[in-house]
This record gives C-alpha cells, structure tokens and sequence, in this order.
C-alpha cells in the first residue's frame, strides 16, 4: 500500500529507485501512512477467528480477557485474585499482575456502557455475539494505537537520530508489521501490546538516559504482564552498569530503587492492605502446577524432551531449581558484559539475549513468550537486520501449532510473506543490501546451502504437520518436530547475538557525559 | 529485469495486494456471493441449453455467455475442492470456510489478466509513470471493496478493457475490437463504450484503400467472437431467453441506493419540490404511492412534481450527452485521445443511464489512472474523481466491522496517491526536463475540490453521529440519500469537466 513510501531512497539521479518524497509535509504523510498500513493490517487480521472461538465449555484467551472484564467490572477490587462466589477461580481466574486487571476493568466498563449483555456477571460466559466481538477486538486496536504504535515511533525517532530519513522510516515499518506480535495480539487474542508498548518505551528512556522513567515504564510493563520479567536481566546489569560508572554508584542505586518500589506500591496499592492478600495475588502469578512447560515450546525443555523425559524424571520442586539455576547461567554472560561495559546497542542486544535465556530455560513457559526476544530483535531491526530476518520466521514457526488451531493459518502465511516481501521492493537502495552482505558471521547462512535447507526443511515441516496424519503412538509427533525445529535455529542464533553483544563496546561517550552530570 | 524495466515493480505490488485480499477473506461478502456459487452449481450440473432457463434459485444467470463459461471453468475446481459448492439445491447457501476461500480465491486469481492489462497499457511510460499506474489500479479502493469484499469479478474484466485500451493506443484496432467483444460478451454493461468504439474504429481503421476489407474483416472478427459466445445457445434455441435474462425489462431508473448520477439529483429535486410547494406554497401535492414511504428507497421512483422519466428519454440523454465526444472522434479519431473518450463515454453511461449501479462508477475510475499519470491537470482530476467514487461505494459495506477497513483503504489510497503524485509532479523534477516552472505544473488540488472533499467528511460524520442522535433509528434512508446526491455533485463536475477537455482540445 505505500507505493513510493514504502523503501529508502536512492540516488537522486536514478529514476529506477522507489523513493521517499522529499519534502518534510509529504514526509510526515508517509509515517502516517506507513502507521495506517499497519493499523489496516491489524484490523484486517481481526476480522479471523481466535483462540477457542465457539469451543464450550472452557473456550480460549478470548474468552479469558471478557472473562476478566466481567469479574473487575461486577465485584469489588480486592475480591478480583480470591476464589469467590462470584468469581470462581477455576474459570479464567485472573493470573496476570495488576495493571492487567485494571485494563481490564476500563475496558470492561466501555463494554458495559456499549453492550452490558457481553460483560454481564455469570451468564456471559462464551458470549460471541458480533457486536461483543468487535468491541472486544478494538479494545485491543486501541491499546496498540495508544501504547505500542507510540513507543515504536518515539524509540525509531531517539535511538536511530543519527540515520538517515528513510532508514527510519524502514525501521518503523519493521516494527510495525512484525507478524508475530500481530498475530497474538489481533489473531489469537492478547494484550501483549501494551505489555511490550511499555517495554520498548522503558528501552527508548535507557536508551536516552532517562533512567528514571525508564524504571517507571518497566515497572508497570513488569505489573501487567509478568512475562516481561525476561527483561529483568539486560535492565538491572545496564543500569547498574551506568550507576557504577559514576561517582556514587549506591545513591544511583538507591534512586532507582525507589522508583521501582514507589511505582510498585501504587500498583498493588489495593492489595497491600494486608500480608495475605498481597500474597493471594503472588500466587495466582506464579502457577507452578501447571508444569515445566505448555504445549509445544521451542525452548530447551521442550526441545530436548524428545531424548530426555524432564517431566517424567524429576519432581516439580526438582525442575523449578534445574529451570533457575540453568536461566541464570545463560542470562550471566549478557548481564556481566552490560555491568562491565553499558551501551545502548549493548542493552539491546541484552535485552534479546536475556530473554531468550528465560524462554530456553525459564519454568512455565508459553510457545507466546517467543515475543518477548522477538521485540528487542525488532527493535534492532536497522542494526541487525539479518537477525531479524532469521529470528521472525522461526518464531511464527513454533507458533504455528497455536495459530493452527485457533484457525489462523491464512493469516499466518500472509503475514509472513508480506513480512518478507515488504523489504524486497525492486531496485531499493544499495546502501542497505550492501549493509546486509556485511554482516560477515551471518554471511555462511544467507543464501547458502545451508539457508536453502533450512528454508526447505521448514517447508516440508509444514506439509507434514498440515496434510500428513501422524502415526497414532505419537498424535503429536509433528508438533514435535516444528518445535524442535525452531529451538535448533534459536540456539544458533542466541550464540551469535552473545558474541555479538560482547563485541560491542562501552558507550565511551556515554560515560564521559554521565560523569558530567554526576 | 525485462528490458523495459517495472516488470518486478508490478510483481512486487501484486503480490502485496494480495496478502492484503487473503486477509480479508473472513469479511463480509454480500449476496453477490451466493450468486456466483449458484452459477457454478448450474453451469455445473445442467446441459448448455438449461443455463439461462434455470430457476432453482432466484439467482438466475444473467451475465453474457462468456461469463458462464468462466463460471463452468470454475467450477471443474470448484468441484475437486467440495463437489457441494457445485450441487444445484444441496449447495444453495452453502457458505462453509473452505468455499469462502475458493470463492475469494478465484478472484485473487483472476486479477492477473488485470495485472496483464495493466502491464500492457503501461508500455512506453517510464518507470515512475508506470509505478504510480500499477499502485493506482491495483489498490484502488473501489475494486477491492467491490470485488475483494462484497465480491464481484470486475478486476480481470478491467483487464480486458486494458488490453483492448493498450491495443488501440498502440493502433492495432484491430485487437483492440476483438478484445472488446470479448469483453462485452463476460458483461454486457460495458457496451456503454459500443458508440465510441464504433465511431472510432470506422474512422480510424476503416479508412484508406483497404477501407472495405479491413472493415469487413473487423466485423468478421467481432461477429466470429459474438457467434462463439452465443453461437451454442442458439443452437439450443436460447437466444430469446438469453435475452430476456439480460435486458430485464420493469426495473426502475434508479437502483434501491442511488447511484451518484443526474437521477440522484433529479430526484432529490422533486423532493424538494415538492416539500417547498406544499409547505411554502400549500399546494396540495399527492404524494407518490411507492417511494421514500417504505424506509427504503424503493425500486420505483415515481416522482410527484417532476415528469416520469422514460426508458427512451434516459437513452436520448445518454447519446446526446455523448455526441460532442462521439463528433469528436469523429473528426479526429486520435489513438492518443481514445482512453480519455472511452472515460468519457463511461461517464455518459453513468449520468443518465437506466437502473445504474454505484459500483458502475468504477468503469470511469480505472481508465482514467491510465489518463492521470500523463499531465498534472489529469492527476488532479483523477485524485477528485476516485476519492468520489470510492465514497460513493460506501454504503455496500454497512456492517460495523467493515467500517474501519473501507475508512481506512480510502485515506491511504488518497495519501499514497497524493505522495505519489506530488512526487510525480515535483516542480524541481519537472524543471529539469521542461527548463520552465509554473505552479500549473505541480500537484495541488484546487480549492473549490479541496472544499468540496471536506464537505464529504461533513456527510460522513452527519451520516454517522448527527443523524442517529436527531432522528434515532426513523428517516433510514436520508443519511443515505445525501451520499448519493453530495456525491452526484462531484460527479457531475467531474463530467462537465471532462466535457469541456473534450470540446476544447
């Protein structure tokens, strides 16, 4: 859709070149259209089914998010994590932090001033009446047009400053078409937009040196979806990192400590009012029954659980200690090297590096969280392209169970192609393919053997998973495979992004101008 | 890339516009679906001679015989997909996932013959040209509500016109006749354009010492064309039936919604009229016994204070208005003006013809981006045209999830044109190869359309809010009334200004 908006431009001379206009009106008109695409695809992706559309009696995360705007809207906030007459916990009790919960019940009020039946306490159950389907599903349009759109601009216009226009521009459009995000957010049905929104708004105030607000964000990133903890690592190392550059390290320390447990106290500020139900609410975050991990996962447990049986061979307990100390170790690297060496394109990498260490190894883990290391790799869509372009087609691929059965597979593959396709418009800029063949330690897999028979391997995956009946010892055999599959390519590339977060150095700029404000 | 560059341009766009067609399969589609369903099921499972008899359902086959060949086409797919979809009563409403997306499928597919057209009549432009051209055709809004959404096969019928434009352009008349008979036999409403073709294929084909023969071999190729088409059913004895499925007689001048044309104004008129007279003047005026009375606007429109209006006087208003043109190439039958007159005619057709669509403005919109990427004046025009037409298509989409999208397609088609064209058209640009810069030469909209398309948002947001809020659920159909007839306005400038295009040059 955005014709001579879509690629960066080229030479003047060269009439060949599709081209970003030149005036800055017709400039800002491309961002807004490149941001209009976006939305258009969204709202085109919500128009499809969702996660357990029309399956009684327990449904799906659709069903979840109503559910939860039903119970904050009808009952009283402290009765929203306990088990209650009216809100029975073994039906989509609410298992996400807070700020979830107070979504929750915004969006939950709207829906009852506009069509209460959807919303009403009890009988709703499963309610999908088109009117209720629409709402629900600009609830989650608008939380990503308020939250994650912003972010994504204002990270694009700080941390890229010093690129060119139509750099920018492409890297905003990276951002906003990922399909990943899109898919889970307006295809199966969750409110990652807004969690990932306010971590990528924490990432640009790092990134800018705003270390305050970047604790605020997070923190509330951290109070509405848990998941987001994968980041932990990569902004603790960081900002200690910084704090230990100056000249009093544990004032900074304190400083942001206290941001962090302010911003804390006004979130759970309805729950604090004693020990016990502050601790209700901790442990509905924390379901550790619910196993090592779910479904079909392209991380470590799952991945290697074709050879060993974790599940089977270890008690729960024994499991939640082996996933602990396994996440730290893979998280140290990345967290030692931001301590010793803070930077921006550092903290990124971290970032993706620290979260891929809790998707690989973390407890409970969801083939979803994927999109936890997919934002900072998007992020990094102008500094590391090809790692972008590695990591989203693995990514969709151990989804592809999940989207499969929430009858998304259409928009799964139009999704993916557009993602490919949108870069490939003919005669773009040199500078850019030019860029991609340098980035040598990558240079082995682009169109190599070797990218041709991963690409090949995906495809027959996908074949088999889609019209082979599998073998009926192992109806899930090639779940299996899709999954391990991806773990594979994962791992190869989590080496790579460590090394490369290790070659980044300090941002000696940085230090010099911290040092002076200190 | 080919040696004329733009091939992959044209591949890359495709292929975009259709992800963004796959991801709106799930959308609303409108009973037209149901209707090309049922023409596969009959052309399917009844012999030749029981295609245009056929009433098993109230969606009786009424496109020309080339359609139906199309449709029996289809349907040898359609049956390897689900032999249901292709079962004459068992499939009547049968609307499962998978036929969706056959059905979605097919027109996806079909666009290429469009892709085609487009790759043809952009031949010879440069590159830029040619790039605005394929974005302007491809997404234009219009086509992808009609076909994409409420579904139509109209993109790959654009593309024969294409084809048949880009041969005549070229001066092969010759293909450009054929190509238009074929196209004429998939849907008779594009032999609005019959005059114009006539006219100027007589005086700039059959001319010079072959005159004769290369008029008879134009009517040999148009009759062999039309023999094969109908040639089978008259066979069979069909050809009466046929046309009485084509040309079906009692419809009324206007459609349920009117189309933007001269009879939304007309009629808009005498309701007028016939408000001032009763309430200004007290003259009693008897109401019209069909008509606005039904919450709909009816089928009929009997008018209280004007004159009917006839068959023949909309066909005398339709060739007279298309008489200046029509002298014109007469005159001077110029393979460089062709595509313009064609609009022209399309136009004519539109204004004043009997029972128009809305959705027949399209047949204006795609040949004249063929027109608006040449000169500043044209991309102009072109800019206020297809944002009008678009408008006007509106009201196909009425559900509340559908809202959004056609909001949406239509401020970017109008941005990214609007981009385009102002990149097209820069100034510097235009410097460089002209040596001389005017502000003629740049790509501004002039204030009267700048204010006329802000009065579209006015109708827009009176339609949406201010209505339901004066007169809650009663008057249904005034929201919709003033659509047609603000939109008749800019199509009547958009006609009055072609016409004088026409006349001056």
């Amino acid at each position: 859709m955005c014709i001579s908006a879509m690629e960066p431009e080229h030479h003047h001379h060269d009439h060949l070149a599709w081209r970003w206009p030149t005036s800055s009106l017709l400039r800002t008109l491309s961002i807004v259209v490149l941001c209009a695409f976006a939305l258009l695809l969204r709202i085109l992706l919500s128009l499809h089914s969702y996660s357990g559309a029309g399956v009684a009696p327990k449904y799906g995360d659709y069903e979840a998010q109503r559910h939860w705007m039903e119970i904050t809207v009808h009952t009283p906030v402290k009765q929203w994590y306990t088990n209650t007459t009216e809100n029975d916990l073994r039906y989509w009790g609410l298992d996400y932090p807070p700020l979830t919960a107070y979504q929750s019940w915004v969006h939950g009020r709207i829906i009852h001033f506009l069509d209460s039946a959807a919303v009403a306490l009890k009988c709703s159950r499963g309610y999908e009446d088109a009117k209720s389907k629409f709402l629900m599903r600009w609830t989650v349009l608008s939380s990503d047009i308020i939250v994650f759109f912003p972010a994504a601009i204002v990270f694009v216009a700080s941390y890229y400053k010093r690129r060119r226009f139509e750099e920018r521009a492409w890297a905003l459009g990276m951002i906003l078409v990922q399909p990943a995000l899109m898919i889970i957010d307006h295809g199966h049905f969750q409110f990652n937009c807004i969690s990932l929104g306010l971590a990528a708004g924490s990432a640009v105030a790092v990134v800018s040196k705003h270390e305050l607000v970047a604790s605020v964000l997070y923190s509330l990133s951290l109070n509405h979806k848990q998941m987001s903890a994968y980041y932990a690592p990569a902004f603790f190392s960081h900002l200690l990192g910084r704090c230990i550059q100056r000249r009093s390290p544990v004032f900074g320390v304190m400083k942001l400590g206290i941001v962090v447990l302010s911003t804390f106290t006004v979130c759970w500020w309805p729950f604090l009012s004693s020990r016990q139900s502050a601790l209700q609410v901790l442990s509905r975050l924390a379901p550790f029954e619910r196993g090592l991990f779910e479904d079909y996962v392209a991380n470590f447990w799952c991945g290697t659980s074709i050879l060993i049986k974790w599940k089977q061979l270890f008690s729960i307990p024994v499991l939640a200690r082996m996933a602990l100390s396994t996440t730290v170790i893979a998280a140290l690297p990345s967290m030692l090297q931001q301590i010793w060496a803070p930077s921006a394109r550092g903290f990124l990498l971290a970032m993706l590096n620290g979260s891929f260490a809790f998707f690989f190894f973390a407890f409970q883990v969801h083939e979803k969280s994927v999109l936890l290391p997919l934002l900072p790799a998007t992020l990094l869509a102008l500094d590391e392209p090809e790692v972008l372009h590695y990591l989203v087609p693995y990514a969709m691929i151990s989804m592809f169970p999940l989207l499969r059965r929430d009858g998304l597979i259409l928009p799964y593959f139009a999704l993916l192609a557009l993602f490919f396709l949108l870069p490939k418009c003919p005669a773009r800029s040199d500078n850019n393919s030019a860029k991609i063949a340098a980035d040598r330690p990558f240079k082995f897999l682009s169109a190599s053997i070797l990218k041709k028979c991963s690409i090949a391997g995906a495809v027959i995956l996908h074949l088999l998973y889609l019209f082979v009946q599998p073998p009926v010892r192992y109806p899930f055999l090639f779940e299996a495979f899709l999954t391990s599959y991806s773990f594979a390519h994962f791992l190869v590339l989590v080496i790579y992004t460590n090394c490369k977060q290790w070659l980044v150095p300090a941002d000696d700029q940085w230090v010099a101008s911290s040092k002076k404000i200190n | 890339m080919g040696v004329e560059g733009g091939f992959e341009d044209l591949l890359w766009l495709a292929s975009i516009a259709t992800c963004v067609k796959l991801l709106l399969v799930p959308a609303y589609h409108s009973t037209d679906f149901e209707v090309h369903r049922h023409w596969l099921a009959i052309t399917h499972s009844l012999p030749l001679q029981h295609w245009y008899s056929d009433e098993s359902s109230e969606w009786t086959l009424d496109y020309p015989p080339f359609f139906a060949f199309f449709e029996r086409f289809l349907a040898v797919f359609a049956s390897w997909v689900d032999p249901r979809i292709v079962d004459l009563i068992e499939g009547q409403n049968y609307k499962a996932g998978n036929v969706v997306l056959f059905q979605r499928a097919t027109v996806m597919v079909a666009d290429i013959i469009l892709y085609w057209g487009l790759w043809e009549i952009s031949r010879g432009l440069t590159i830029a040209r040619r790039r605005v051209l394929f974005s302007a055709v491809i997404f234009a809004p219009g086509l992808i509500i009609v076909d994409h959404i409420h579904f139509q096969y109209n993109g790959f019928l654009f593309g024969i016109l294409l084809l048949s434009l880009a041969a005549i352009r070229d001066g092969n008349d010759l293909l450009g006749g054929i190509y238009f008979a074929i196209l004429v036999c998939f849907k008779h409403l594009f032999a609005v354009a019959g005059p114009i073709y006539f006219v100027y294929i007589l005086r700039h084909y059959c001319r010079g010492s072959h005159a004769i023969a290369r008029f008879c071999a134009m009517a040999g190729s148009v009759v062999g064309v039309v023999s094969l088409a109908f040639g089978p059913f008259a066979y069979h004895g069909q050809i009466p039936q046929i046309l009485k499925r084509l040309f079906p007689f009692g419809r009324g001048l206007c459609h349920a919604y009117w189309a933007p044309n001269a009879w939304a104004l007309y009629n808009a008129g005498d309701k007028l009229a016939a408000v001032v007279l009763r309430r200004v003047f007290g003259v009693l005026v008897e109401k019209p016994q069909a008509g606005l009375t039904g919450g709909l606007v009816g089928d009929f429109t009997p008018y209280s204070v004007f004159s009917q209006i006839t068959p023949l006087m909309s066909a005398t208003l339709v060739l007279g208005s298309m008489m200046p043109c029509l002298l014109q190439a007469w005159r001077r039958p110029s393979p460089k003006s062709f595509i313009r007159w064609v609009t022209y005619i399309f136009t004519c057709g539109f204004m004043f013809g009997w029972h128009v669509h809305e959705k027949a403005s399209l047949h204006m919109v795609i040949p004249f981006s063929v027109v608006a990427v040449e000169r500043v004046e044209d991309a102009r025009t072109f800019m206020f045209l297809s944002i009008v037409s678009t408008y006007s298509l509106f009201p196909l989409l009425f559900e509340a999830k559908e809202y959004p999208i056609k909001v949406i397609l239509l401020l970017l088609y109008a941005s990214v044109m609007w981009i385009s064209f102002s990149e097209l058209f820069n100034p510097e640009e235009v410097a460089k190869k002209d040596e001389t810069t005017s502000e003629d030469k740049t790509f501004v909209i002039g204030l009267l359309e700048r204010f006329y398309l802000g009065g579209l948002v006015v109708v827009e947001i009176y339609g949406l809010c201010v209505h339901p809020f004066w007169f809650g659920s009663s008057l249904p159909f005034l929201p919709l009334m003033l659509t047609s007839v603000y939109c008749a306005v800019g199509m009547v400038y958009f006609w009055l200004g072609q016409l004088r295009v026409i006349v001056s040059a």
